[in-house]
């Protein structure tokens, strides 16, 4: 069989890159993460003929090898690097027949590095309503490629395309454009420094320092001393580039590419006089962010209930059939309870970026982006900021991952701090209990649920302290960034099913693998140190035993009382007891403390916690309900559950910086502790304050 | 002095040079080029951001960073705009 060979997908972003990706691929292929930085990273296997595989590579898309962020370097990082084993053996740029002339930049870019280069025309299936012709022959021969025009729309079109990687060795790796002719004195000298050496990649590697990123240069020694020349200088130099090979482009396409603009069919234009318009254009955003609202949590209900009720009688049945034992017990009370408390936030998950991945695809979220920069602005946010702060009631993770695309670094950094005072999934529960608890079930006006308006008022709280908070970032941050801000209005398209599939099913597995795995590493955790405990603790039967000898109760009340004295003196317990006196002021008691101890990790915990701790034997959210009603404060003998406290809970969870891995993301995204600490300290310090004001206020 | 930023709804302009040092590689690189024919679409509340087509690339740019690129006006027909 013949040897693997590399394919890198490469092209501009709106280009159907991904949908060309998964037709070659099929479900053959793993999303991972560049090393090092959280850069998303496709990879598949596509069958070509007589049993030959090629490996290919999607790359995040890019306007031009100039990179400006971090998914842009990730291109130029790779196409710079020989040695990488991912470097390709042929380079396949995605363009869009509509924007052909602008995508032919990076084309031409990709080609005078010497790889070899097939251009892919996708979308041919809107030429004719377009009114564009093409011809491709007489491109082929002025760009000195194959070209490959297809419909990634209507699967036309990948047999050839698969036919021209196979045979990638036949084609020219002429460059496009003479890169001594941006300025022959600077590259004379370029080249007699480095005979041995492509003065385009030269040229590249100069430069990239100028946009972004620092490459590793150790096999270019000397390099450093091209940089004489002023950064403004260089920059200069970067546009003549640029301007350079939009002539040779311009030349190319006046002879090949006809448009006939009487002819074409303008719909963006009508559908953006709607949905961008000064008031409609707002009256629709929000009508969109109901409607998803209303799938979070209306309609994920369903699903949700399934999961939660079967994994508690998934516990229940493990705990009757296996053996019993320290083994079954982590099994049935710490395992499957933990595996439940992931599961169960799949169908929000997947609701949400289903709607995401839609309003990405069909064109829409750059026009909510359009509408919404003046307003976030006002604020030190972007209107790109939007698409987290909206994700982020989903989970905070995805959601800081997505301020990739902010330019502006202060309000990328203002929009990463923010993000998680949005409620997350992970709040739902925690909110759905104790307003279960504190909040009358009584209608306002007649058809208002008070508990349905808690809840809305708890998702409000969270979108005004990001919104409040960033403002106060706005104002304090000394960063100096350039403010920057350029988004493409795309075509609307009717979005491809096979794509928002795809995307559902990779962020909702990343998100159980991810944060799934802490949440079960703590409930591992939580269920040992609830389960173990030094001195009294092992004494527990004979000591409970003998205090109750007098009076006469069942053995059930008695196994309940036995259970209660263990986690008293387990080790959580001792934890739960050391704290409680910085959690007394705000009405809560230790068996609270150690709630929110664990909830330091993930707050989903948080109900799984005091189910453990209630001795209740499965999660069902009413016995639980039942147990907290019953729960009385040991000091005043009234429910430990009252208004005040539940208020005091409330808020410090819509404020409390509760979730490692979020922690660990921003990390990451700002690549210093710095950032995440300070996130901890301060949403943690307004956390309790308020906690602390609202339970002094009310009780 | 016009920039993009004086371009009224449906006015259109050619751009001039602009300086390197405040306009960003960027648009230039998304097709907003010296010498090309910037229409003005549509723009957001308060005319900002602003939506523009140039050399067949529809884009989206802050006002502060249209205040930065001078063109010169085209001038319309009278009959499409009595102002001019």
């Amino acid at each position: 069989m013949a040897k693997q060979f590399n394919v890198a997908l490469i092209g501009n972003p709106n280009t159907g890159k991904t949908s060309v990706f998964n037709r070659l691929t099929g479900l053959n292929q793993q999303v991972g993460n560049y090393p090092g930085i959280t850069v998303e990273k496709k990879q598949g296997i596509c069958r070509l003929d007589r049993g030959v595989k090629a490996h290919v590579l999607d790359l995040p898309g890019t306007y031009s090898l100039n990179a400006s962020s971090l998914d842009e370097n990730v291109v130029i990082e790779l196409l710079l690097n020989k040695n990488d084993k991912d470097f390709p053996d042929v380079a396949v740029v995605v363009t869009d027949i509509e924007n052909l002339k602008r995508n032919l930049l990076l084309f031409t870019q990709i080609k005078d590095l010497g790889i070899p280069t097939i251009l892919v025309i996708n979308m041919a299936d809107r030429m004719k309503r377009k009114a564009i012709t093409v011809d491709i022959a007489a491109l082929e021969l002025r760009l000195e490629t194959k070209i490959a025009l297809i419909s990634s729309r209507e699967n036309k079109g990948f047999e050839a395309l698969k036919k021209l990687i196979t045979n990638y060795k036949r084609l020219s790796v002429t460059p496009c454009l003479n890169a001594s002719s941006i300025a022959p004195e600077y590259f004379d000298r370029l080249r007699k420094t480095f005979p041995n050496q492509d003065i385009y990649k030269l040229w590249l590697v100069i430069t990239q320092d100028v946009n972004f990123g620092k490459l590793d240069r150790n096999q270019l020694k000397g390099v450093t001393s091209f940089k004489t020349e002023s950064i403004s200088n260089l920059k200069r130099l970067q546009q003549k580039e640029t301007i350079k090979r939009y002539q040779f482009i311009n030349q190319v396409l006046k002879e090949t590419l006809l448009v006939d603009k009487e002819n074409a069919k303008d719909l963006r234009g009508k559908l953006d006089r709607v949905l961008m318009h000064t008031f409609w254009g707002y009256v629709i955003f929000l009508g969109v962010l109901l409607l998803i609202f209303q799938a979070i949590f209306d309609w994920s209900s369903y699903p949700m209930d399934f999961i939660d009720s079967t994994f508690a009688s998934l516990g229940e049945w493990a705990k009757n059939t296996l053996p019993a034992g320290d083994f079954t017990n982590l099994i049935a009370e710490g395992i499957i309870p933990g595996l439940g408390g992931i599961i169960i936030f799949i169908p929000q998950i997947a609701f949400l970026f289903f709607f995401i991945s839609i309003l990405e695809e069909s064109g829409y979220m750059s026009r909510v982006v359009f509408l919404m920069d003046r307003v976030m602005r006002r604020f030190g946010l972007s209107g790109k900021s939007v698409v987290p702060l909206i994700a982020g009631t989903a989970c905070a993770i995805p959601a800081i991952m997505a301020t990739r695309n902010i330019e502006n670094w202060k309000e990328r950094l203002i929009t990463i701090l923010v993000t998680p005072f949005t409620t997350c999934s992970a709040r739902l529960p925690v909110y759905l209990i104790i307003i279960a608890l504190v909040i009358p079930d009584q209608r306002v006006l007649g058809i208002f649920s008070l508990q349905a308006l808690t809840l809305m008022f708890m998702y409000l709280l969270g979108f005004g302290a990001a919104i409040i908070s960033a403002w106060m970032l706005d104002k304090v941050l000394q960063i100096r960034s350039k403010t920057f801000f350029v988004i493409e209005m795309p075509n609307y398209k009717l979005p491809l099913f096979k794509n928002v599939g795809i995307t559902v099913v990779e962020k909702t597995k990343s998100f159980v693998l991810g944060a799934g795995k802490i949440i079960l590493a703590i409930s591992i955790i939580l269920w040992v140190l609830a389960s173990y405990g030094p001195g009294d603790f092992n004494n527990a039967a004979t000591i409970v035993q003998r205090e109750n000898l007098e009076t006469s109760i069942s053995q059930n009340q008695l196994e309940t009382k036995i259970a209660a004295f263990k986690l008293e003196h387990s080790y959580i317990g001792h934890a739960g007891k050391f704290i409680e006196p910085a959690v007394r002021p705000l009405g809560y008691d230790w068996k609270i403390g150690i709630a929110l101890i664990s909830s330091f990790a993930a707050r989903e915990v948080f109900v799984g916690t005091l189910a453990t701790i209630y001795s209740v034997g499965n999660d069902d959210v009413e016995t639980i309900k039942n147990r907290m009603a019953a729960e009385t404060n040991v000091k005043t003998g009234k429910p430990l559950f009252n208004f005040a406290s539940g208020v005091s809970l409330l808020l410090f969870y819509a404020f409390a910086m509760q979730c490692m891995s979020t922690l660990a993301v921003v990390k990451r995204e700002t690549n210093s502790w710095k950032w995440p600490l300070w996130q901890l300290i301060i949403m943690t310090a307004i956390a309790y304050i308020t906690a602390l004001g609202a339970y002094q206020w009310f009780k | 002095m016009a920039t993009i930023a004086s371009l009224k709804q449906g006015q259109r302009g050619i751009i001039k040079e602009f300086s390197v040092d405040v306009v960003p590689l960027k648009l230039l690189e998304m097709g907003c080029l010296p010498g090309n024919e910037v229409a003005l679409v549509q723009t957001a509340p308060f005319q900002d951001p602003m939506y523009l087509t140039v050399n067949g690339a529809h884009l989206a740019i802050r006002k502060e960073t249209a205040a930065q690129i001078e063109i010169e006006i085209i001038k319309q027909d009278l009959s499409t705009s009595p102002n001019i």
